[in-house]
């Protein structure tokens, strides 16, 4: 199951799938010995940064294997043969033995120099820096979403990060609260983001594909609803996404329902702490100026789609315990909760 | 306590126990003051709005106060050689003249305290206010403990029942007092003397 | 002979015999050993599914900080403490602690303390919290600055830090105590480098304690200021740095690692020799290198933080110290198995533990160099891969080494024996149940999932693996009450103990089970490090004389270690009722308790 678990890579969206069937799924993979998929796996690296990590793990792992092996079958051996039997002499009362205790100070000594070695090599090949021409991402963890900031580009968007297949990219992590830490585990390890300092991770991704990731470090009450998206593309695939969002957000059309949850949403709480640029200026939530072409809601834990934002807006707090964005008092009128959600959804 | 202090068995080390005792315990105060003053370097300069420490430490009053401090160390040897020779009167004297020390060095600290407090450094102004008043004021407290077992002894004296045979509990109360003094002069040096 | 009564609650309210102490400490120990396991096991019913809803993220995550926080601080720590109450006098040729006052003034202390914790699970009501339980919920790593009011306001993490400070004041006197007490009151003859290992092992641990506990001391004593008089220790906004609070928790945090193993070490180090019938291999390496242990668990608490980013030359220094910790580590494994070899093993229930112990701790040995590489650790630390390091660790080897002391020493502590065949089947069960629940965690997490999550989807894939987990949580149950029915001698006859079941070459052994107050009717002189046994130029020791040739004398009990250690629960409340004038009233108590404890008549 280890094994394959290299053979699989990630899958698409998995809310688009019913999770029953997921389930039934991955049971019947599982039975098989196949195992998967594991969109989260480590043991599939898709970019230098985790090739580098894997490979260095798997030598530590075999080291490791033949260390256990040894250890428990002298054991073993120890156990089976030297038990006690009516008749045998009393055993004799050895007090200790200098050579052999050299040389089993010195065995694992030497075993570690064979992995302290590659770790060091490793350590300065992951250290984060990545060329300067590297496409740079700010990630700012907030309890419980994650915010990106393009700052050569000029984008902000929240939770599905856009990047482009093999090229250099250097993300700075730092935090707006409380400390969480950033993974993608495919993509390489985790780097904490913590509030007032910034830290540094540099990967490149090997191919186009959707990896999912979420938060590592325990951040309070839905520290497991804080996950994430990193979008890989094609450099036009990558390019396309960079200009719309640059552009700004599409106003509705005259007369539509989405029109009226524009009002609805300008009247409303809703931009105390969203941003849509031109409409409000809110910085406390994600930015939604182009919140229509997400896949995902909530920190990456709901689909995008009309059910899942309408009961979102009414009550956040039930679908995301501690969730900020509270229910409003006095809460909207289901018609205007349909046309925010009409707004929103034009937002691509 | 004179009864069990002169029958106190051999003990495997030749030391007594309750001075061991109190040197693991100093031991285990050097990490609580280290991790106190290791704080506060990391923190300095780190204070993003003031008052800062050039802005208000006094060193001339301070200076005062260490100088009664290192007094009181001297009063306390003093105290336990009048003890340890059963010259009482003037182990009596030496216990209380301690003692008074100790409580000018607690005033002084109030003065201080106060006087920052007016000038606007209070424990939530800055790091610097967060970390001066939790270090100080740990010091603070161990001498005020210190002062009041000073006080305890006296008071035994008084009552007569201290003399050479319980010399060790004196011993022991001046090994802290020490221990205290030589903080003091640490922090001393840390926070108002390097700048 | 003793004017201590020697029945009814008085006489144990009262107690300072270490004997009795010990008791107090197990039994303690046990239930919270036991409420800490319930507590896993709900984490692992919610766990053992996607999405599941047993409890809310909320009580969830009070759960696993409060397992953590329990099965450290009231579980394991005061086993071990339960075990260097009872024998570490014993093995030493002493009548008791140095301090029997202030030994019983560590175990009040730390009853107050567990108990002011949990009761976290039922006070929500006064704080109008909406759920009965305020129990803390920010990790038993309690990372800053979550921690801080502003992100944490309701009264969960002031029972954790006050419930913390609590039981380091506990710790630290009996550090102080039980260092005397090895260096101090050892018989004649008894020298260092004749100490039996367990004592030694207790000797190094009790140094870990008082040079640990200081530190976190003052970690928590920021939070509290930062919680309740406004200051900014660990905040960002005034210049202050959360990670201040990681560098204080992991140099506490990993010495306390070795707390916790380095008793169990002990106890292994006594088992294996006794049923091998050969004395410990190479008793001074295994005796230096965990002074070695003590020293350089001091170097490596940075390892804990390589997420952090600390930058490749700290990242570096960090792998190398904490790789090199492996290698005293694996000496003492290879003593071990020297022991056993070309010994006469007798494959007692003691004996199972303490082989579980090695095979176990091998385990968390080799998965723990696995993240001393701080690349690898970044994709394993928050993780349930380290999640199934910990538990290889502090179950298979902490756990396993208490267990095989618990059946080891349980008839010298209460006169009477253990059923072994009981105890194969609490051996095989448990053994079994922590194979399938810890070792699925680190397949879990190298698939993805990282720790301390209430919840996971179906699409990580680990559902599976996560109800195998959760079936091992369940087999571990219920070894737990085969051991519990065994213990409480459920079903059979009690057989009582002869003076060594075991033939045993230590000193405890050489006393009636359980000994008599006094210990030793007369104190033993020490030739040899294996006092009881036959060695090549000594003939084993004569046991002491059943009745004392002489009077001996006992001290009586005392009150005020108890009335001490109430005042400290009840300066505790000051601030989680928000009340000034309780402190005062705690601070009364305390020192009423203290003097009259400084000037009551008590003779050693």
């Amino acid at each position: 199951m280890l094994l394959s678990a290299r053979l699989v890579t990630v899958t698409g969206t998995g809310d688009a799938v019913p999770r029953h069937r997921l389930l039934l799924i991955s049971t019947a993979l599982v039975l098989a010995g196949c195992g998967g998929p594991f969109p989260q796996s480590t043991l599939a690296p898709g970019s230098d940064f985790g090739r580098a990590v894997d490979q260095l793990f798997t030598s530590i792992v075999w080291w490791a294997a033949v260390v256990f092996v040894v250890v428990e079958t002298l054991l073993v051996i120890a156990l089976i043969r030297f038990r006690h039997r009516e008749g045998r002499a009393a055993p004799r009362p050895t007090h200790g033995h200098t050579v052999l205790e050299i040389t089993w100070t010195l065995a694992p000594a030497v075993i570690l120099v064979f992995v302290a070695v590659p770790t060091v090599r490793t350590i300065f090949a992951t250290a984060g820096e990545a060329p300067a021409d590297a496409l740079k991402v700010q990630v700012i963890g907030h309890q419980w979403w994650w915010e990106y900031k393009y700052p050569d580009l000029g984008i902000t968007t929240a939770n599905e990060m856009h990047l482009p297949a093999g090229k250099p990219v250097q993300v700075s992590i730092t935090s707006a609260d409380v400390i969480h830490s950033f993974w993608v585990p495919v993509l390489g390890g985790k780097r904490d983001a913590i509030p007032g300092h910034l830290t540094r991770i540099a990967f490149q991704a090997d191919t186009a594909g959707d990896y999912s990731g979420q938060c590592a470090e325990f951040c309070g009450a839905s520290h497991a609803n804080m996950r994430l998206r990193v979008v890989v593309q094609s450099d036009s695939g990558f390019r396309g996404w960079v200009k719309a969002e640059q552009a700004g957000p599409i106003p509705p059309p005259r007369a539509s329902l989405a029109e009226r949850g524009k009002a609805v949403f300008s009247r409303s709480a809703c931009l105390g702490c969203h941003a849509i640029q031109g409409v409000s200026p809110g910085i406390i939530g994600p930015n939604l100026t182009h919140v229509g072409s997400r896949m995902t809601i909530a920190g990456g834990t709901l689909a995008n789609d009309s059910v899942h934002l309408a009961r979102w807006i009414a009550d956040a707090p039930a679908l995301k315990p501690g969730a900020l964005m509270m229910r409003m008092a006095p809460p909207l009128t289901d018609a205007d909760i349909a046309a925010v959600v009409a707004y929103l959804q034009s937002l691509k | 306590m004179t009864h069990a202090a002169a029958i106190a068995p051999r003990t495997s080390l030749g030391l007594d126990n309750r001075k061991m005792a109190f040197w693991a315990f100093i031991g285990s105060e050097c990490l609580l003051f280290g991790s106190l003053i290791s704080t506060y370097l990391v923190y300095k300069g780190r204070s993003v709005v003031g008052p800062y420490p050039h802005d208000i430490l006094n060193i001339p009053f301070t200076s005062i106060s260490t100088f009664d401090l290192l007094m009181s160390s001297l009063t306390m040897v003093l105290a336990l050689a009048a003890v340890q020779r059963a010259d009482m009167r003037w182990g009596k004297l030496w216990l209380f003249a301690t003692a008074l020390l100790g409580l000018v060095f607690l005033g002084g600290q109030v003065i201080e305290f106060t006087e920052f407090v007016h000038k606007g450094l209070t424990i939530g102004t800055n790091l610097f206010g967060c970390t001066f008043f939790v270090l100080t004021g740990t010091h603070g407290a161990h001498v005020a403990v210190g002062v009041v077992w000073l006080l305890t002894l006296g008071a035994r004296a008084l009552q007569g029942k201290l003399g050479p045979a319980n010399a060790m509990t004196v011993e022991i109360m001046g090994l802290y007092w020490h221990f205290v003094d030589v903080v003091w002069i640490v922090i001393f040096t840390v926070v108002y003397l390097i700048q | 002979m003793s004017d201590a009564p020697r029945a009814g609650l008085t006489s144990w309210l009262t107690t300072t015999d270490h004997k009795r102490i010990g008791l107090l400490y197990f039994y303690t120990a046990l239930g919270f050993f036991f409420l800490g396991g319930v507590e896993a096991l709900v984490i692992r019913l919610q766990l053992a599914q996607p999405n599941g809803h047993v409890v809310s993220a909320e009580v969830y995550n009070q759960l696993f900080t409060m397992h953590g926080t329990t099965m450290v601080f009231l579980a394991l720590m005061p086993l071990s403490a339960s075990f260097f109450n009872y024998i570490v006098p014993l093995q030493i040729g002493a009548r008791d602690v140095a301090f029997p006052r202030l030994n019983a003034f560590s175990y009040w202390v730390f009853l107050s303390g567990g108990l002011l914790l949990n009761a976290s699970w039922v006070t929500g009501p006064l704080y109008h919290a909406g759920m009965l339980s305020v129990a803390p919920d920010g990790g038993w790593f309690g990372y800053a600055n979550l921690t801080e009011r502003q992100f944490s306001p309701g009264p969960n993490i002031d029972f954790w830090l006050l419930g913390l400070q609590i039981l380091g004041v506990s710790s630290l006197a009996a550090g102080f105590n039980f260092i005397v007490t090895i260096l101090n009151l050892r018989a004649p003859g008894m020298r260092m480098m004749r100490l039996p290992t367990f004592t030694w092992m207790t000797l190094v641990t009790q140094f870990l304690i008082i040079t640990a506990f200081p530190v976190i001391t003052v970690g928590l004593v920021f939070l509290m200021f930062d919680r309740f008089f406004g200051t900014h220790f660990y905040l960002p906004e005034a210049g202050g740095t959360p990670l201040l609070w990681q560098h204080l928790f992991w140099l506490f945090g990993h010495p306390e690692v070795y707390i916790l193993i380095l008793p169990a070490m002990g106890i292994v180090s006594e088992v294996l020799p006794t049923f091998a019938r050969k004395p410990l291999f190479g008793y001074t390496v295994v005796v230096y290198s965990g002074i070695l242990i003590g020293f350089m668990g001091w170097g490596v608490w940075s390892h804990h933080m390589f997420a952090v980013g600390l930058g490749p030359i700290a990242d570096s220094v960090f792998a190398a110290t904490t790789m090199l910790i492996a290698v005293p580590t694996g000496v003492k494994i290879f003593n071990w198995i020297g022991t056993l070899w070309g010994g006469a093993i007798r494959g007692t229930t003691a004996l199972h533990f303490a082989v579980g112990f090695i095979a176990m701790f091998i385990i968390g040995g080799l998965s723990g160099v696995s993240h001393a590489s701080p690349p690898a650790d970044l994709q394993q630390t928050d993780t349930y891969y380290v999640v199934g390091h910990i538990h290889y660790v502090l179950f298979g080897g902490t756990v396993f080494g208490l267990f095989a002391g618990i059946y080891y020493w349980w008839p010298k502590m209460t006169g009477q024996l253990l059923d072994e065949t009981l105890g194969k089947w609490h051996f095989w069960l448990q053994f079994i149940g922590m194979n399938l629940a810890f070792f699925p965690m680190h397949l879990i997490g190298l698939l993805g999932m990282p720790r301390r999550v209430y919840t996971y989807g179906p699409e990580l894939g680990v559902g599976q693996l996560n109800l195998v987990s959760t079936i091992g949580a369940f087999t571990i149950a219920l070894a737990m009450l085969v051991f519990l029915v065994n213990l409480l001698g459920i079903g059979r006859r009690r057989r009582a103990a002869p003076n060594d079941p075991w033939e045993g070459a230590t000193l405890e052994w050489s006393v009636s089970s359980p000994p008599p107050v006094y210990n030793f009717s007369v104190i033993p002189t020490i030739e040899s490090r294996l006092p009881r046994w036959r060695t090549e130029r000594h003939g084993p020791m004569p046991d002491p004389p059943a009745v004392p040739p002489a009077p001996i004398h006992v001290p009586a009990g005392s009150w005020w270690p108890l009335v001490a250690a109430l005042g400290i629960p009840v300066m505790a409340l000051a601030p989680l009722t928000h009340t000034l004038w309780i402190v005062f009233v705690g601070a009364a108590i305390l020192l009423v308790g203290i003097y009259r404890w400084a000037f009551e008549p008590f003779e050693v």
